[in-house]
This record gives C-alpha cells, structure tokens and sequence, in this order.
C-alpha cells in the first residue's frame, strides 16, 4: 500500500447524499480480476452517456457535460468532497480501487458508510468525517474559487484551506500509523500468531465442534 | 454489573486480542468466497507466498455472475467466465471447499452457508458480501467485508475489527395478514433512513421478530446492511435449533448435546443495556413497496408518493426530486397506479423455499399479465430449486407464465444477462433500488415475493391485502 502522508491537491464537489458504491462502479466492471485499472470507469453512469461495459476504449465514449467531474476545473482533483453516507451499499472493494485508480487520496463528508471507510484505509485512501457545517462550508468555498485546493496533513490531523483556516479531523490511532508507514496489516496480524493459537486452543475445549 | 447483549456475548467470544486503543484481532469460524471478491485476495496470498490459516472454515461458490438460463454450454461472457474459472482454479489451489457451478448444492452464498448448517449459532461468518449480515438471523456475529479483509482472513484466520455500538430494534406485536419480513425490514429501514444504523450492531428482537419463521429473520438480517449496520442479529430460540439440526455441516451426537447446551445463552441478558433502542409496532406495517432509489425511500400499499415540496430538510428534497426523476414518478400518485414492466423473484433476501411458496400462492391458477414482458423466478440454490420442484412450485410458475430458472444472485444485481432494459421498471424482492442496480437506467421497486407476484399477474402494484 502506499504511503499518505500529506498532500496539497485540488478538489471536487459531489453535491449529492447516499453515493452508493454500484454508482462509484457499476458491477459490469466488477468482473476484472485485478486490482487496477478501475479509474475510467468512475462514476460511469454518470460520467458517460453510453452505456459503459469492460473492454471499451473510454477515450472515445461520449462524456455527460453536466457531470461535475467532467467539467475542466476540476481536471486533476485529488480530494473529492461528497455529502453523507458516503460509499453505501455492498462492501466491494473495487470503489476505493476505482477512486484510488482515478487520482483521489482523500475523501471528505459528514459520514460515511462502514464498510466502505474501512476499505479506504486498506487502499491508501484517507476519508475524512467533518462536521455537516463544515463541509458545507467547504462546498460553497470549491464552488465559488476555481483552482481551490486543501492541504492535508495526517500526521497533524489537520486540513488547511486557501485562506489560512484550519479544521482539524479525528482518526483511529492503528488506522493513521498503518497509513502514514503504508503497511500491511496482515504481516501485523501475523507477529501475533502465538496469541491466536492460544485463543484456538482455548475455544477448541469450549467449542470442539468449530474444529 | 449489568447484563450483555447478545453482540456483547459473541464479541467476547471471539476476541484473540486488543491493542491500547481498542482495535481488537477477532477470531472468524466461517469464511464464505464467492468470485467477485476473492480473485484480488487469492492473488495477494500468492504474491506473499501465504497460504490460508484454516481451510476448513472456509466454503466457495460461485453465484454472482452464473448464468441462470441453461447451463450445459458453459458462461457465454468471456470476462464473467475468466472470473468463475479463477475461483475454480484458487479453490483447487488452496484446497477450499467448493460448490461449482452444475454441483445441486451451488447457491447465493447466503443461502447455502444456513442450508449446509455451515453457519451455525454464535460463530463468526464473513463474506466478501455486505449481505453476510443474513447469517446474522442464528445468533452469529455476522458481517461483510472488503477484498483486503478477505486477503486477511484467509491468511491469519482473524479480522481486525472495532466494536460496534449495540442497538435494539423491537419489533412489537401481531403482524397483520400479508405482512411478511420483507416488509417488516423495509419499514424499519424506512424507519431508521439508510445511514441511521451506520456505527452498530443491530439486534432485532420483539414478539413479531420471535414470531417469524427463521427464513423470515434470514430476510430481516439481510437487509440490516441497507440501514447501515453491518450485522443484524437475531436471539437463538427452540426454532433456530430446529432449522441447523441434521444438516451437513451441523455437529452430530455427543457434540450436537454441547453445542445446543451452549446456544441457549445466546440471547441479550435482561437487564443488558443497550445504547439505542428503536420501537416499531408492526400492526401499523402495511405491505411495502419502495418508490425512490434508496431504500429508505419506502411506503405502505395503500400510501401516495411523497411529496418533496412537504419536505423541509433541503438535501433531502434534492434526494427526492432526484430519484422521481430518475424513476419517472410524480409526487402523490397511488403506488397502486404504479405499472410494471417485469417483475422479478430471487435473491439472497427472498429466495428461499418459503419465498418461493409465497410467490407461488399468489401465481397459483391465474396468468402473468400481457402487459408483463417477464417474471423471472431464480431460486436461492440448487437445493432450493429441487425441493421447490418436488413441491410442484416450479408448475405453478410456469403455468402463470413465470419463467423458472437455475439458481444464482441474477438480477438482483444484474450481472449476468439478467437485467433490465433502460426506462424498465421492475417489481423485485430484492434489497438494492439504486440506480442502475439491475441495469443502466432501471427502475426497481423493493417488495415482497407475495407483492412481486400479484405485481407481475395484475400488471401493477396491488395489495396483496385485497388480492383474493
Ligand atoms: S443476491 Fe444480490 S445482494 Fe445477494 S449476494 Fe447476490 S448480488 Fe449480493
């Protein structure tokens, strides 16, 4: 996985609640058996006005203007500000990888969904939870200034805007070391094998038909 | 010291350890795989050069993206077939149980996990499937997970996880006639909105919950995922030891006499504390049909299409305005205008053999409507389908002018050739209405199997209430 540490970018506004993950990427495109590769298919529903399947050369599919990461100020975004519940529905991980494949790092919103957080965090994906006023604000702030970019900082878990204003944000301990070092967890997991060999043999006497 | 709720019971059970912070290492009994999210995960254990912790917890099938027409020529779409010949040559790999496509025993895999007795009272089950909170409905902590959680569980047997806050929905008293599950968990997740779960653990409890079939609290655990919470769980009681006895996976003898001893405490203590506790009184449930693109966005039959001029929170409105937009629906017309182009019956929500009973009930002896261009049937598994046939449903359906098909996740999520056509509208027993879930542009409306099929022969929504 790799490494967030802190990044300047650019961002884009996704003015809508409950983005579900069939809209982050639709399931014709969950048939890959890869990791990458997602990006162009990113909101396909709504960023195309063709009907999108896997194997199409992208670049020559008929783009919807209206869709806000079509348009050309927000070309290169890196930090995409979306409204609550953020990321619903099924628990595939090919949304974070289409959105990591497409150039975002960071995601802020009011909430999240569950499963969908965690998957961001596996990828190098940092989602961010801000107080609904809050992220109002940052709306009408990327609306109003074209070019308008956040600095954020996870060591000091803290967001800088053009201005000089600082929000700062909270985030899991393990969750933030994992991501700033870009670890695996399982070779984490695995440093506690005595622990879990310990726990089997214990349930094995309690629960001998689990084994 | 007060009581433990049912969850707090099997967190406990299932801890291997806890850092400074809280993150816990938990320990997983069963791991289910299905195609679509296991391809990345297997890879990854190759790459490290990893091999699984356990085989034997672990089940494959394939169900995603399985055709559900005739079977004897293999998968036509070269990309679903190159996906479905990996998991067939991971399991081979890895040496995993596996149920192929052609074996009687493939299904959704929420269904065959119960059906096999893989899934039993207080274990941990895990899927690469938001919809593993199904298991939840035997007293089993129970939830999906991303690719790199299934990578982890293969690899260490455990899942690194946080608590989760405890809630209660009670759901009170007699349910009224026509009033199924299905319902009953559209109205609570009408109820609570899609995110109102997000951060808990749902456990569904009350004298309608303790009433239903344990098929039916399959369908309510189903869809705790679409209010937010990754599991839902449901008390053990006499009948969910009924349903796991005898069956393949289930423990025999001696083991059977311990295991069924040790089930009985898993339920919440009297006096556990909850930190959310929701009532619904269910003889004010109608029978539900979904008008919107969430499925929060629910109303009773005999309701009107909301207004989104009556709404005062103004994102909400936007949603509204969105999503009758979206399925070409004006605000205050009766549900029962509402017309059909297809209907479909199938799931992991509502393919059991007692869906199916239900569905065939309302089918038996009347005709799919000329207006109608397809009922589709899917059963949940291969065993569903036999024993649905055996019990002749497979008659009944066809003699409506149903179709029957082979068993799979089909057109609940439309990866297949099953889908609908942009602008179609579809009256389905399954869980997700949001855009483009059963194909570029359609419309879903979420009902009951019963619903689904009175839909599909009057042409339009009905009640079922009146539909004698
Ligand atoms: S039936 Fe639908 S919801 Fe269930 S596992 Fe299959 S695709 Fe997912």
């Amino acid at each position: 996985m790799e490494k967030f540490e802190q990044l300047t970018g650019l961002v884009a506004p996704l003015d809508r609640a409950n983005v579900d993950t069939d809209a982050i990427i639709p399931k014709q495109f969950l048939k890959s058996i890869k990791r990458t590769g997602f990006g162009p298919n990113l909101f396909d529903e709504w960023r195309y006005l063709d009907h999108g399947e896997p194997g199409m050369d992208n670049s020559q599919r008929p783009l919807n203007p209206e869709f806000v990461l079509n348009r050309p100020r927000y070309q290169g975004a890196s930090i995409l500000l979306a409204r609550q519940n953020f990321g619903c529905g099924s628990s595939r991980e090919h949304a974070p990888w289409a959105l990591l494949d497409y150039g975002f790092r960071v995601i802020i919103a009011p909430s999240f969904a569950d499963i969908f957080f965690n998957n961001c965090f596996k990828n190098g994906i940092l989602p961010i939870v801000l107080p609904e006023a809050t992220v109002d604000t940052l709306f009408r702030e990327t609306e109003a200034k074209e070019g308008y970019r956040l600095t954020v900082d996870l060591a000091a878990q803290r967001i800088t805007t053009p201005s000089g204003e600082v929000f700062e944000f909270e985030v899991d301990a393990s969750r933030k070391h994992c991501l700033l070092e870009g670890l695996d967890d399982i070779g984490l997991t695995l440093q506690h094998v005595d622990e879990i060999r310990a726990y089997e043999q214990r349930r094995r006497q309690e629960a001998p038909w689990l084994f | 010291m007060t009581g433990k709720t049912l969850y707090d019971k099997l967190w406990d059970a299932h801890v291997v350890r806890t850092d400074e912070e809280g993150t816990s290492l938990i320990y997983i009994d069963r791991h289910l795989v299905h195609e679509v999210t296991s391809p990345q995960a297997f890879e990854g254990l190759r790459l490290a050069g990893r091999k699984p912790w356990r085989t034997d917890t672990v089940l494959a099938t394939p169900d995603h993206n399985v055709p559900t027409t005739d079977r004897s020529r293999g998968i036509e779409d070269p990309i679903a077939r190159t996906q479905v010949e990996t998991l067939d040559a991971n399991v081979a790999e890895f040496g995993i149980t596996y149920f192929p496509m052609g074996d009687v025993r493939q299904g959704i895999v929420h269904v065959i996990g119960p059906e096999e007795g893989a899934t039993l009272p207080g274990m941990t089950v895990v899927c690469g499937d938001s919809h593993t909170s199904t298991h939840g409905a035997f007293g089993a902590l129970a939830h999906g997970i991303g690719t790199s959680e299934v990578e982890h569980v293969l690899a260490t047997g455990c899942l690194v996880q946080k608590k989760s806050r405890n809630m209660l929905v009670s759901v009170d008293g007699k349910v009224g006639p026509g009033v199924t599950a299905k319902d009953i968990v559209l109205a609570i997740i009408g109820e609570l909105g899609t995110a109102g779960g997000t951060g808990y653990a749902i456990e569904f409890g009350g004298e309608a919950i303790r009433d239903l079939s344990v098929e039916g609290r399959m369908t309510i655990c189903n869809m705790a995922i679409e209010a937010g919470a990754r599991a839902g769980m449901v008390a053990v009681d006499d009948k969910t030891i009924d349903y796991v006895k005898g069956r393949p996976y289930s423990p025999q003898g001696e083991q059977w006499e311990r295991a069924v001893a040790a089930w009985q405490d898993l339920k919440s203590d009297d006096d556990a504390e909850f930190d959310r506790v929701v009532h619904i009184d269910v003889t004010q449930i109608a029978p539900q049909v979904s008008w919107g693109t969430s499925p929060e966005m629910v109303v009773g039959i005999d309701a009107k299409i909301p207004d989104p001029g009556e709404e005062s929170d103004e994102v909400k409105a936007g949603g509204m305005r969105r999503a009758l937009e979206y399925m070409g629906l004006e605000a205050n017309t009766p549900i029962t205008d509402i017309a059909i182009d297809k209907a479909f019956i199938g799931s992991c929500t509502n393919s059991r053999i007692e869906d199916l009973r239900e569905a065939a009930a309302v089918a038996k002896g009347r005709k799919k409507a000329d207006s109608v261009k397809l009922a589709l049937v899917v059963p949940g598994s291969g065993l569903v389908k036999k024993q649905a046939e055996e019990e002749g449903l497979d008659r009944i359906f066809l003699d409506a002018g149903f179709e029957w098909r082979e068993p799979g996740c089909s057109m609940c999520l439309a990866m297949n050739a099953d889908r609908l056509e942009p602008g179609e509208r579809c009256a389905s027993t399954s869980n997700r209405n949001f855009e483009g879930r059963q194909g570029r542009g359609s419309r879903t409306h979420l009902v009951s199997p019963a619903m689904a099929a009175a839909a599909a022969i009057a042409g339009h929504f009905v009640d079922i209430r009146d539909f004698g």
